[in-house]
């Protein structure tokens, strides 16, 4: 593994925790005060600010610091997570994940925002509540002013650096001050005494003396003065100090760094050799030093240090004396301790044990696998499905079903093989819920671009669908996000004149129906305003001025290409993409869109998707000759038309009447361009569909052959791009049939002679 | 003979980096996700040197060199904490909980090596 590695699942892990960021800011939002959910939050900063610095990616490091101060204070519960504290927050993660995106992509940030947040995120950990209308914080008065005046006690965070680090001051009481004098080769005395947590921490004075010994040329003396006779000698205690004379070039803060781990456990003084020899006298002889035994491997540098140093035996005494202090104390104390530790110590594995099952049976186990390879098994256990109903055919063909125990295997076979193609097909399936944590963001960012006051809430966002829809779902559902935001939900006081809360809500839900997905996004602003989108059809030629529409055709008049309600081309919504465009991306994943609206009620977008891409369920039908599959989710009915119902329109049009109402005939034979005459409708089949628009349509076929499931093998990668055909499948006895693109077939027809408000004129 | 070294953290990413660090220096590396994984492991793993964060979810630093130190067999076995806290109050509780040393992040693989070769023999 190298670096790029481990930064790419730096990246990977970013992103992680930024959903778990975000998800939990939003708990937090709904007044979930667990602490845990706080820790969790934290954490998440706290990782991407570890990670990244790393890596050296100063920006993140900087802002995720700054982040982490402020979260820190809510943690710590100097800071109270309300709405205006979570707004600045939720911002914050959202500035967080584009510093992380364009660290991984390059790309630039928008720095003045960024700025902007950390001064409140700034402002808040100094005990400043935001102002009330919370994105123009960075006022002046919110930096200096504020900064100067007396903050609460602890953190307060300091200018940080160009790292992002604060800076951490390494004070020795007044020592650190002014920079002591380096002379060459100049003399420090150091007396070193252990106290007994020294040793309780894992910390050696044998080890610490090494070090010091890398420091300068140094000798030592141990006073073993205070060791009581061995009766009396407690095994944990510390009995030993230590006078040291080092000479060296370097300054006193190197020897003091040589303690910085032990400076709380042990008794430290460093003093320039000169001052304290004049007063001081010397019981004891010091010795030059050498702990060459330490190191049972010494390394180069030990190697140059020891080799001017001979071995003493006084050095040797004072050594193997501190060695023995400790391992005694470690040994001794093992034993002494054992008994009383015992209980205490088992009690805690027990619950430990307890929460590690817990944890681990909550958390489930997962892999990671590369989705190609996902996708070839997929690609397999398709072949395997055609496979197994090619071999089903044949062996009814070979009428070789008489004998029972073919016909006993052939059917486990079927169900094995439709059970490893469910099993397979759930790998791909992942919940909606990435996608819908994006659409928090895209909420806060445009509510406030246009200055609303909304809240989105999110239902059955664990619901699982296959990856791909997923994928291509986020681009259609942010459209239609904005929309609401910006169309949908009325300004804070609109609402508030019409009684409402000045909060819109918007809710977005995902759940299973009936072997699809059924994705809702709900507003409660104002609804369809019937009139101007009348209005507006009629001004752009959509439909006829006097055409008579009810109320849902109006509605789904919104659905119509070139169709705008904005006045004005706003920067959120109106980027040329209008909901004719979301209409057709949820048609390409074989899904379907609709609209239902209440006069100041708001609206109801009601999406219906496959569970997947790779199997579609179709009505295998005969045109011509030729076997075809219809996608089963377009068609509404199927009907043998009688020749009392079918009226000719124009020169080669035909509509049929069902129930009172006109729909148009479409021969698929001729569309396609399989015959050049008009089949005879009495003798075929029409299928009732569905199409762009909303307006049904009747599709001309032979007969229907009967319904199954078949596996999509895509034409445009295997062949070409056939107009009116969406991809290919093959069939049980080996043929490939085409899979008919029904709405494509319904506008070539259009396309020949029917004008766009007949056809709306006729279905009303 | 190799010095193993039990490492505990909740970042991939740094649990990568402590793997290829360490492994580059020579050490056996042990690998553990939280505190309470940490402690799981550490019978069996049995380590010359422990490195941990502090923030982990389930347990975190300080319960689990709590825990390390009440374990009769590893009670002085040096603990390194690696995290990016910088301030002194956390460093103290860190110490007070029984660590040995600490390594202040962003993560250095020099520094790393350095402090813990400071505390083994």
């Amino acid at each position: 593994m190298d670096m790029n590695e481990i930064k790419e699942i730096f990246f990977q892990e970013c992103e992680e925790q930024l959903a778990e960021l975000e998800s939990g800011l939003l708990k937090l939002n709904d007044g979930d005060r667990d602490p845990e959910t706080v820790n969790a939050v934290f954490r998440a900063v706290h990782s991407i600010k570890g990670g990244a610095g790393a890596f050296g990616l100063d920006d993140l490091v900087a802002f995720a610091h700054v982040f982490e101060t402020t979260l820190d204070c809510v943690r710590s519960g100097k800071l109270e997570p309300g709405q205006d504290v979570l707004k600045v927050m939720l911002k914050s993660a959202d500035v967080l994940a584009d510093l992380v995106s364009s660290s991984r992509d390059g790309g630039s940030v928008d720095e003045s925002r960024t700025r902007g947040l950390v001064k409140e995120l700034e402002a808040l950990a100094h005990g400043e509540l935001p102002s009330a209308s919370g994105h123009d914080a960075p006022k002046p008065a919110a930096k200096p002013a504020a900064a100067a005046a007396p903050a609460p006690k602890a953190e307060t965070p300091k200018p940080t650096d160009d790292s992002g680090f604060q800076p951490i001051p390494f004070t020795f009481d007044g020592f650190g001050q002014e920079e002591e004098p380096v002379i060459e080769g100049s003399t420090y005395e150091v007396v070193f005494k252990p106290r007994r947590e020294l040793y309780s921490k894992g910390n050696e004075a044998a080890l610490l003396l090494r070090d010091l010994s890398r420091v300068g040329e140094m000798s030592i003396a141990c006073d073993t003065d205070a060791l009581p006779d061995l009766d009396k000698m407690d095994p944990e205690e510390s009995y030993f100090s230590w006078k040291i004379s080092v000479k060296t070039t370097k300054s006193e803060d190197d020897i003091r760094i040589v303690f910085e781990f032990a400076e709380w456990d042990c008794d430290l003084e460093v003093k320039f050799a000169d001052e304290a020899s004049s007063d001081e006298e010397q019981p004891m002889r010091p010795v030059p030093f050498d702990l060459s035994i330490l190191d049972d491997a010494p390394s180069a540098e030990d190697d140059d240090k020891q080799a001017e140093h001979g071995a003493d035996q006084t050095v040797a005494e004072a050594v193997s004396a501190a060695e023995t202090a400790t391992s005694v104390a470690k040994a001794a104390g093992a034993a002494a301790r054992a008994a009383e530790r015992k209980e205490s110590a088992a009690a805690a594995a027990a619950a430990a044990q307890n929460n590690a099952a817990a944890a681990a049976a909550s958390a489930g186990q997962t892999i990671r696998v590369d989705l190609d390879r996902v996708d070839r098994l997929i690609n397999l256990v398709g072949e395997l499905v055609i496979n197994q109903a090619m071999l089903s055919q044949s062996v009814i063909e070979n009428d070789a079903t008489g004998t029972s125990s073919i016909n006993m295997g052939l059917e486990e076979l079927q169900q094995l093989t439709r059970e490893i193609q469910d099993s397979v097909m759930a790998i791909r399936a992942q919940p909606v819920k990435p996608v819908f944590q994006r659409m928090s963001r895209i909420v806060r960012e445009v509510a406030d671009m246009v200055g609303k006051q909304i809240r989105l809430v999110t239902e059955g966002e664990n619901t699982e669908v296959d990856k791909t829809v997923i994928d291509k779902l986020a681009e259609p559902l942010t459209h239609m996000i904005r929309n609401a935001v910006d169309h949908g939900i009325e300004s804070p006081e609109k609402r508030e004149a019409a009684g409402k809360n000045p909060e819109g809500t918007i809710k977005l839900t995902a759940k299973h129906r009936s072997g699809r997905i059924l994705i809702e996004l709900q507003d409660d602003g104002a609804g369809i305003n019937r009139e101007r989108v009348r209005q507006k059809a009629i001004d752009n030629d959509i439909i006829a001025a006097d055409a008579n529409l009810s109320d849902d055709e109006i509605d789904n008049l919104i659905f119509m290409a070139g169709f705008s309600t904005a006045d004005k081309i706003s920067d959120i919504s109106g980027r040329g993409v209008g909901m004719d465009v979301v209409k057709r991306s949820i048609q390409a994943l074989g899904g379907r869109i609709s609209i239902s609206s209440r006069p100041g009620f708001g609206s109801t977008f009601t999406m219906s998707l496959p569970l997947t891409l790779a199997v579609l369920d179709g009505m295998v039908v005969t045109v011509a000759g030729q076997t075809l599959v219809v996608p089963l989710t377009a068609i509404v009915e199927t009907l043998q038309p009688e020749a009392s119902a079918i009226h000719s329109f124009g020169a080669s049009q035909r509509l049929i009447s069902i129930r009172n109402s006109f729909c148009p005939l479409v021969d698929v034979g001729r569309v396609l361009n399989y015959r050049s005459t008009q089949a005879n409708p009495v003798e075929g089949v029409a299928l009732l569909v569905e199409s762009e628009g909303g307006g049904q349509r009747a599709l001309m076929v032979d007969a229907i052959q009967g319904q199954r499931q078949v596996v999509i093998k895509s034409l445009e990668a295997n062949y070409t791009h056939v107009p009116g055909i969406a991809a290919a499948t093959i069939l049980g006895d080996g043929r490939v049939a085409l899979i008919l693109d029904v709405d494509a077939v319904v506008a070539a027809s259009r396309g020949q002679s029917l004008r766009p408000e007949m056809s709306l004129a006729a279905t009303g | 003979m190799k010095k193993k070294v039990l490492t505990v953290d909740d970042s991939r990413t740094i649990r990568n980096m402590l793997l290829v660090t360490l492994n580059n220096a020579g050490f056996e590396t042990i690998q553990a996700e939280d505190g309470v994984e940490g402690l799981e492991v550490l019978e069996d793993a049995n380590p010359d040197v422990i490195v941990t964060d502090i923030n982990m979810p389930r347990l975190d630093g300080f319960g689990f060199i709590e825990g390390v130190r009440r374990n009769e067999k590893y009670r002085a076995v040096p603990i390194l904490v690696l995290t990016t806290e910088s301030d002194a109050e956390k460093k103290n509780r860190a110490r007070q909980a029984g660590a040995t040393g600490w390594i202040v992040k962003p993560f250095d693989p020099a520094k790393l090596i350095d402090a813990i070769e400071r505390v083994t023999a």
